[in-house]
């Protein structure tokens, strides 16, 4: 007990000496702050807001509080919702493979085959650039382009390759997959270059003195040693794909709906209450896919074959 | 151990003829010819940047050669990938699958070779056992000692039942008595299978405790090859003779000499040769003491002698001291040009 006292006796001045501190608690709030501030209130704030209105009721001149699950049945009952979702959800498998395959190669490329940092440096930001300018615009470039006489189909006339246009390149599932893979390749470039830029390149080595082919190799060290930038990529690419408004709007002709687009087809009607119900189901639908991925990636991890 | 039975006897486990190896315009390896006798355990030593893992990599195949070719077992394999070599390479971090387990690892040869699970497991846990880790066949590469790693990586390099074992500063990441222990098992097993192991090392100690052929580089050449003792007692030039150390390098009449620093004397000079000098330092080193001399104009020389001898007479950091040695000790090297 002395020796305690003694010791903080000692201490003391030089204490008194140090300026005044902020504590490792309050330093944690001031880094934690501004994100949870914005989180907050442009995220959360909307979020809790859509919910309370999804069970309010309307009619044709105004939305009155209350608490009714009308919305909800009647989201959930209409045959209209599972096309949406379904046509949806084949776009977003059909663009997630595409994506996933081009991504993956092009990491790999980056990141394995080409040696100088300059060139790669040089490289990623010729990926990167061209989505500094907006999607919208990025979506609307392919329509002169696919067009019925657009620049694509001219050439092939002019190559004697066809003599008629091809009539399915724009307004049409496929040019919804072709800007959507435009689109977001990227959202998996980035998360799976990442984790392959984390592999030891020993360990490639080591494949290969095991005698390993290029295809084992890829098969039993990289895809495993990167599957957490697949699974993050994966979830980009997905999210973004069911949360799509714009581009099945423009490039499907209205052959197809999205989530979104039927969403905001109420909105202009104005019906919020039913627009907010289909936007929580949106969230919760979405959230349970994520929760699921991460689930996949998460368990491997742990068993640990 | 050689697997190709009808092929007659070789000589040589490996033979290196004229082995360039260039990045860009620098040469790493400079024309290097070397002869590996069967059941040979070979240390390439030599300072950082003397070329002697790239010599080690394209003898493992991982290195494409320049110029020259690479025998092994009067193979010409220059061209050929690792797996068709014959060779086991253990790297210096050991690379092993962090997402495998011990016995995934050990059977990842087998498993490329597609030799069937049941089997590959089995043969795999053998080794294991040969490296006394046979309990921790469940565990990730991360859940082990640094040590414990390195015997998985061994292992792994043995189950392929190479003809040379290649092996890149093995004992580098071990703390010093985990590195004893570990090079008397290396040595221990080089002897049980009767093969080469080409071992790359840094370190004087580990070539000597450890080689029959000891091989020592600089600047992408070869300075010196033969056993240990013999490039100890007789150290070709300036340079072997201050990278082995335990060697005074002096100047007597008809030139440069190396005198064994456990040769030399600290003593009145009496007819013999000589030099003077100032006690720099003096480290007791249990059995020995090594006495260090700085001398006006030249670079530190040093005198070790066994500890009754340095207590019969010992002396002060500060004192004046002459180094004395006798012509018969005496090894002379070329005049450095």
């Amino acid at each position: 007990m002395e020796a305690v006292g003694q010791a903080t006796a000692f201490t003391a001045p030089a204490r008194a000496r140090r300026r005044p501190r902020l504590t490792s608690e309050a330093i944690s709030w001031l880094q934690v702050g501004p994100l949870a501030f914005i989180l907050i209130v442009f995220f959360a704030l909307p979020t809790v807001l859509f919910l309370v209105v999804s069970f309010f009721d309307y009619d044709r001149t105004g939305i009155y509080p209350a608490f009714m699950l009308d919305n909800y049945r009647e989201v959930l009952t209409t045959p209209a919702t599972l096309r949406i979702y379904v046509s949806s959800l084949k776009f977003a498998f059909i663009v997630w493979a595409i994506t996933l395959l081009l991504g993956f190669s092009i990491a790999h490329f980056l990141v394995f085959h080409v040696r100088s940092a300059a060139v790669r440096t040089v490289l990623f930001l010729l990926c990167a650039i061209p989505f500094w300018t907006s999607g919208i615009i990025r979506t609307i470039a392919w329509i002169p382009f696919l067009g019925r006489n657009g620049a694509f189909n001219q050439a092939l006339i002019d190559l004697h390759l066809i003599d008629q246009p091809l009539e399915f390149l724009l307004f049409s599932p496929f040019a919804v997959c072709v800007t959507y893979v435009h689109l977001f390749t990227l959202l998996m470039i980035g998360p799976i270059a990442n984790s392959l830029a984390k592999i030891d390149p020993a360990l490639l080595e080591a494949a290969r003195d095991a005698g390993a082919s290029r295809w084992r190799t890829m098969v039993d060290v990289v895809i495993p040693l990167s599957k957490t930038g697949i699974a993050l990529g994966s979830i980009l690419v997905f999210t973004q794909v069911m949360g799509d408004f714009f581009v099945v709007k423009q490039m499907s002709g209205g052959q197809s709906a999205s989530i979104v687009s039927a969403l905001a087809t109420e909105i202009q009607a104005m019906q919020y209450p039913p627009a907010a119900a289909s936007a929580m189901l949106l969230v919760l639908f979405v959230a349970i896919m994520v929760a699921g991925m991460m689930r996949v990636v998460d368990v491997r991890k742990e068993l640990v074959r | 151990m050689d697997s190709n039975g009808f092929r007659p006897e070789h000589r040589f486990d490996v033979e290196l003829v004229a082995v360039t190896k260039r990045y860009g315009g620098t040469v790493a390896v400079d024309g290097v010819s070397l002869r590996i006798p069967r059941a040979t355990y070979c240390c390439l030593l030599g300072p950082s940047g003397c070329g002697k893992t790239s010599t080690l990599r394209m003898i493992a195949g991982h290195e494409v050669i320049s110029e020259g070719d690479v025998l092994i077992h009067d193979v010409n394999v220059t061209d050929l990938p690792p797996v068709q070599r014959g060779t086991a390479m253990m790297f210096q971090s050991y690379a092993l699958f962090p997402h495998l387990n011990c016995l995934d690892n050990v059977a990842f040869s087998l498993k490329a070779r597609g030799v069937p699970k049941p089997e590959r497991h089995r043969r795999a846990r053998d080794y294991l056992a040969r490296v006394h880790l046979q309990d921790y066949a469940e565990r990730l590469p991360g859940q082990l000692s640094g040590g414990q790693q390195q015997r998985v990586a061994l292992a792994r390099a043995l189950i392929t039942e190479p003809r040379i074992l290649l092996l890149d500063e093995p004992l580098s990441a071990l703390d010093p008595f985990l590195r004893g222990q570990v090079r008397e098992e290396l040595k221990r097993l080089q002897r049980e299978l009767g093969i080469t192991f080409i071992h790359v090392t840094h370190s004087q100690d580990e070539a000597m405790a450890l080689a029959d052929l000891m091989v020592i580089m600089e600047a992408g050449r070869i300075r010196q090859a033969g056993p240990p003792r013999e490039i100890f007692e007789r150290p070709a030039d300036a340079f072997v003779a201050r990278f082995i150390g335990g060697h005074n390098i002096l100047r007597d009449g008809a030139g440069t000499i190396a005198v064994r620093a456990d040769r030399c004397r600290l003593g009145i000079p009496e007819a013999g040769p000589h030099i003077r000098g100032r006690v720099a330092a003096v480290e007791y080193q249990g059995s020995s003491v090594r006495v260090a001399l700085a001398v006006d104009g030249g670079p530190p020389l040093s005198v070790v002698m066994p500890d009754d001898r340095f207590f019969a007479g010992p002396v002060q950091p500060g004192e004046e001291a002459a180094l004395t040695w006798s012509t018969r000790d005496a090894h002379a090297l070329p005049d450095p040009a």
